[in-house]
């Protein structure tokens, strides 16, 4: 009973992690660019077709990871270049519509290319035990390993915005673009970076949720909604409200569907409704 | 937003007047496809109440669409007086229960919040037994007075979608017209001005936002009516999204608009699952052209 618990808790922090990899490049294109990027789920199916592609073909599921970050970073440069330099400045519905687009050609080309139908990704043959933890429990290796992984990014992320030049001038994009111009600092570069960085850190979750989970079409949908779900919760632009907000939407989300089944897609939405009762800018309090 | 000019709705009535005429010409098929058209266009027109109307741009009205059909199966298939009016109740409540909810937000966060509450629909009816499951049921039609038999129901249910089509369309232009209408026209353009002028913004923004819910629950009665079957892809968000396209290829700024979306939708689907084997690479490109190159929408408008 207790064991179940823990396990549950650490699923619970390791899918709020991973969900923070994507609410955090939601939340920093949104809050930058002012872009709404509804394809941000397809990049996270793309990263996980990625990482069973790659290791089906060389049996090596690690050079998925750099690969996705590296892909992730070119698909982000040439869609921001594209498509999305273009609709910073227009309405709202016109970016749904556009992203919505990209989601059905990247749902067709991934059926062009993969079929539909499910896959399973092996659990890397290094991290294929379980690890014990305290007392009689174990847990698998690799997700403890996708929880290091995770936490690194986050600890990076953290030091890269608060702590360095170019985080700086994001914190101040998501907070006044104006006042990047008047920095003297090249918002387009901005831009790129972080719709760059956004990309490759979907792919990138994706990957890692690979081998978790099967790999099947619209897999990005349900990773979508949460994410969304951790922008709302975690207030936008904000990475440490993403950080806290993709943990409390992991662990509720696991834990209901551990214990309440059928309430499992119901509880973080009202916990959403709880939050927005409470705080409506969201738990960062930026609106 | 416009309503059509005395031409345009001249031109709006032949086009009733043709689809009315189907029964003497057109295959059941053909008829059917139209009624399809018609039940999202309905769909659509209650969008543009808030999109064109408000300037609330919503992604989860495919949940109080979905709502409505299924208020219908957990009747147990009423008549559809009782059906319909239950359906508009039913989606119109949950929308006074999220509105009250969602409108705390604006812009993006609205939009998210939509999305979340009509995915939190979608999953009550995927996720719990209450609904039938997930794979859906068939349901009786809701009794339209008459029965219905192989040979009358195509042209049946076209007449019954195009006489609530046109009845909406013609309480939404009346109300556009009316003091309410013209209120939520400057919360569209100004919401700050509207609350400095003493408006009750917030109010306004929920009522239009109710009246919104119901008439998407009554394009989902339709659905049903029309389809005979529910499943939770009627609350699916992907449905949202489409309503929106009709929206934009329509035009935003004309009531009329999304009427004309929704058939030109319509028939880029039926193309391109006729066509091709990738009709999603159809209307992807569809909706990507539309965004990059349409920006008045067929309506032809300004926003």
């Amino acid at each position: 009973m207790l064991a179940g618990l823990l396990a549950q808790v650490l699923n619970g922090v390791q899918y709020g992690l991973l969900l923070f990899l994507i609410g955090s490049g939601l939340t920093l294109i949104f809050g930058v660019m002012g872009v709404i990027n509804l394809a941000h789920g397809s990049l996270f199916m793309i990263g996980a077709y990625l990482a069973f592609a790659v290791a089906g073909a060389t049996g090596q599921f690690w050079l998925a990871l750099p690969l996705a970050i590296i892909g992730g970073a070119a698909l982000g440069t040439v869609l921001e270049r594209l498509l999305f330099r273009r609709f910073r400045t227009r309405p709202h519905m016109d970016q749904v519509l556009l992203t919505f687009a990209l989601i059905l050609l990247f749902e067709e080309a991934r059926s062009a290319v993969f079929g539909n139908q499910f896959h399973s990704v092996a659990i890397p043959a290094g991290l294929d035990f379980s690890v014990p933890v305290v007392g009689g429990f174990r847990y698998s290796a690799y997700r403890l390993a996708v929880l290091a992984i995770c936490l690194a990014i986050a600890a990076g992320m953290v030091w890269l915005i608060e702590r360095t030049r170019i985080g700086s001038a994001i914190r101040a994009a998501a907070e006044n673009a104006a006042m990047l111009d008047l920095l003297g600092v090249d918002a387009t570069r901005i831009h790129r970076l972080v719709f760059a960085g956004g990309t490759a850190l979907a792919m990138l979750a994706g990957a890692l949720a690979a081998p978790l989970q099967s790999v099947y079409p619209g897999m990005g949908d349900g990773f979508l909604i949460l994410s969304f779900i951790v922008v709302v919760i975690g207030g936008l632009g904000s990475v440490a409200g993403a950080f806290w907000g993709a943990l409390l939407v992991g662990m509720t989300d696991t834990m209901a569907k551990a214990y309440v089944p059928q309430a499992g897609g119901i509880a973080v939405c009202a916990m959403m409704a709880a939050v927005l009762i409470w705080r409506p800018a969201g738990l960062s309090g930026r609106g | 937003m416009i309503v059509a000019s005395r031409t345009g709705q001249a031109l709006l009535g032949v086009a009733a007047l043709a689809i009315a005429s189907m029964p003497f010409w057109a295959s059941s098929w053909h008829m059917q496809l139209v009624s399809t058209a018609l039940v999202g266009a309905l769909l659509a027109l209650s969008l543009q109440l808030l999109v064109g109307g408000t300037g609330l741009v919503s992604l989860g009205q495919a949940g109080f669409f979905g709502l409505g059909a299924y208020t219908v199966y957990l009747l147990g298939s009423p008549p559809v007086w009782i059906a319909l009016p239950a359906a508009m109740a039913a989606a119109g409540a949950a929308a006074l229960l999220t509105g009250t909810l969602a409108l705390r937000t604006r812009g993006f966060f609205f939009l998210m919040t939509s999305l979340a509450f009509g995915q939190m629909m979608f999953f009550a009816f995927h996720d719990t037994g209450l609904g039938g499951g997930s794979d859906g049921q068939f349901i009786a039609r809701p009794f339209l007075g008459f029965a219905l038999s192989r040979q009358n129901r195509p042209a049946a249910l076209l007449l019954a979608n195009l006489t609530v089509l046109t009845i909406v369309y013609a309480a939404l232009c009346w109300l556009m017209g009316t003091a309410f209408g013209h209120a939520l026209q400057g919360i569209r353009s100004n919401e700050n001005r509207m609350a400095a002028m003493g408006h009750n913004v917030q109010r306004l923004k929920l009522a239009a936002f109710v009246l919104s819910g119901a008439l998407a629950g009554l394009a989902g009665h339709m659905s049903v009516l029309t389809d005979g079957f529910v499943n939770p892809g009627l609350l699916d968000w992907h449905r949202s999204a489409e309503a929106l396209l009709m929206i934009l290829l329509g035009g935003i700024g004309a009531l009329h608009g999304p009427i004309l979306g929704a058939f030109a939708l319509t028939a880029v689907q039926e193309a391109g699952s006729l066509l091709t084997d990738r009709p999603r690479l159809i209307e992807g490109a569809v909706f990507l052209a539309a965004v990059l190159f349409l920006r008045h929408g067929l309506a032809g408008r300004r926003r």
